[in-house]
């Protein structure tokens, strides 16, 4: 079990922020932190692996504690044993992909994890190619594969599949979740994503100027079991558009817009930039080859 | 033509850049991750051979290390060394003199890497010291081979430092540029020009080499 209680000011775009909060992660789940930028997300994970040093509060990891300043306690980020998965990879740009998870190995360690992770994460045929040939994804085991070499309990994720594609991202959301399972990992993500969300997360927590402001399982937390519709799709609205007397709501999700037709006080509920859920219930949709 | 001022320029360049090479990597790595207050006027300090002149360096050393006075008598007395009139002597002041000319690349070097490549590396268990020697340094090798080759030409380039401190002495403090001084002076001119030559084209292909190979030259049309 994972026990936050942090007290820190951060001094974030819009002037100073105080971040306050207290978290539990169970042993084994797969928690999303989720809020707007500039939340404290990515700094709660940097106080979880000691990259950034709390002003106040306590750490505890499975009855160990990791910060305590009222004990003057402060585990450095080498003694704290997790995985980080950083949003630029930081993967070696000098070693090939080999070496980068073979830098990770502890003194002493068993070298055959090395050919069992780069297995599993199929990258046998890229091992000897250095990051800067590879693509967004192949970067992206690599850096989860590298994390995984010292068989951490904790694993974080800080927003590890932004910066790819829609087709390559629900590639790497089936792998991190079967990583999750295999490892026996206690995973904490931070995503955007609602669909991500739902689909990897056990639960959610979601980040307002330095406090959770509400926290929940990932498909209530979405209000996603109050329909029960027969299909649904979140996604974002790019564009509301009044035609006579109806409106019509532009929806992306994933790589594709639809369309949406609503009555007047359904559109001024919304606005562009909104996060929806598309849901249809009344009619079967079609299934149709393509 | 006398060999022996070009050789004892060269071996105190060598000299100067490898013990320039060893002490500014831990300075470096210190101001480019450092928050401390103090940090701005260590910068100051290591910058100011730039813009001072070097008789005002070599002129406050000279009074330091003079047996006659507290730093350099008991330099005398306890290590026995004297550093003025000295090859010695020459090589420190030739370390403060350049010693923005490696510390300089270098920090800028380590600056601009992300600092995730660092906290990686320590959110692996690895130290400080692992994680310069074997991912910061590595990742920065076009500002290591500038600063080195930066502090070689500057060193061969000095004059003021080294007439203040080291005298004119043959063999021992005689250095190129010295001994092209003195040429001119006694009218000497095809001496002071063999000299000149000599040191225009060595830093000329020097610093020609580092331009090629930070730019990538030997890279693209080597193979």
């Amino acid at each position: 079990m994972i026990n936050l209680n942090l007290k820190k000011t951060l001094g974030s775009a819009g002037g100073k922020m105080d971040l306050d909060l207290q978290l539990i992660v169970e042993k084994g789940q797969f928690v999303t932190l989720f809020g707007e930028s500039g939340a404290g997300k990515t700094s709660t994970l940097r106080m979880l692996s000691g990259l950034l040093k709390p002003d106040s509060g306590t750490i505890e990891v499975g009855g160990t504690t990791w910060f305590d300043s009222c004990k003057n306690i402060d585990l450095k980020p080498q003694q704290r044993k997790v995985g980080y998965v950083f949003q630029d990879y930081a993967l070696f740009p000098n070693m090939n992909v080999r070496q980068n998870l073979e830098y990770a190995l502890r003194k002493g360690q068993d070298k055959t994890i090395i050919g069992e992770l780069l297995q599993f994460a199929e990258l046998g045929p890229l091992e000897q190619r250095k990051p800067e040939t590879l693509s967004g994804g192949q970067k992206q085991r690599v850096a989860l594969a590298r994390a995984l070499v010292q068989r951490p309990e904790i694993l974080i994720l800080d927003e590890p599949l932004s910066a790819l594609d829609l087709k390559m991202r629900i590639k790497l959301q089936e792998y991190l979740l079967q990583v999750h399972k295999k490892f026996k990992l206690t995973t904490i993500l931070v995503s955007h994503d609602i669909g991500e969300i739902v689909k990897l997360s056990d639960k959610v927590f979601e980040l307002q100027n330095g406090r959770v402001i509400k926290k929940g399982a990932a498909a209530d937390f979405f209000g996603l079991n109050k329909t029960s519709a027969k299909f649904r799709f979140s996604g974002e609205i790019l564009k509301i558009h009044r035609e006579d007397v109806l409106y019509v709501i532009s929806v992306l999700i994933g790589n594709d817009i639809i369309k949406v037709v609503a009555d007047r006080t359904e559109a001024d509920e919304f606005k562009i930039g909104d996060q929806v859920l598309v849901a249809s219930k009344a009619f079967n949709p079609i299934i149709q080859k393509i | 033509m006398d060999w022996q001022p070009l050789m004892l320029t060269f071996k105190l360049a060598v000299v100067t850049t490898v013990i320039l090479f060893v002490i500014s990597i831990p300075i470096a790595s210190w101001l480019s991750s450092t928050k401390s207050k103090i940090r701005p006027v260590l910068e100051t300090l290591v910058s100011m051979p730039l813009v001072l002149p070097p008789t005002v360096l070599g002129f406050y050393m000279l009074l330091a290390f003079s047996p006659e006075n507290a730093f350099g008598s008991w330099l005398d007395e306890w290590l026995g060394i004297r550093l003025i009139f000295s090859f010695g002597g020459l090589v420190v002041a030739s370390v403060i003199y350049s010693l923005p000319f490696m510390v300089q690349p270098i920090q800028a070097g380590l600056s601009s890497l992300p600092s995730t490549l660092k906290e990686a590396s320590f959110t692996m268990g690895k130290s400080y010291t692992t994680t310069l020697l074997k991912i910061l340094l590595p990742n920065i090798k076009p500002s290591l081979l500038t600063g080195i080759v930066l502090s070689f030409a500057h060193t061969v380039g000095e004059f003021g430092v080294v007439l203040m401190i080291g005298g004119n002495m043959p063999g021992k403090t005689k250095v190129a540029s010295i001994a092209i001084y003195d040429e001119v002076e006694a009218l000497n001119y095809a001496a002071a020009n063999s000299y000149s030559l000599i040191l225009f084209s060595v830093t000329f292909i020097i610093l020609l080499l580092v331009y090629l190979t930070n730019g990538g030259f030997f890279k693209r049309y080597g193979q």
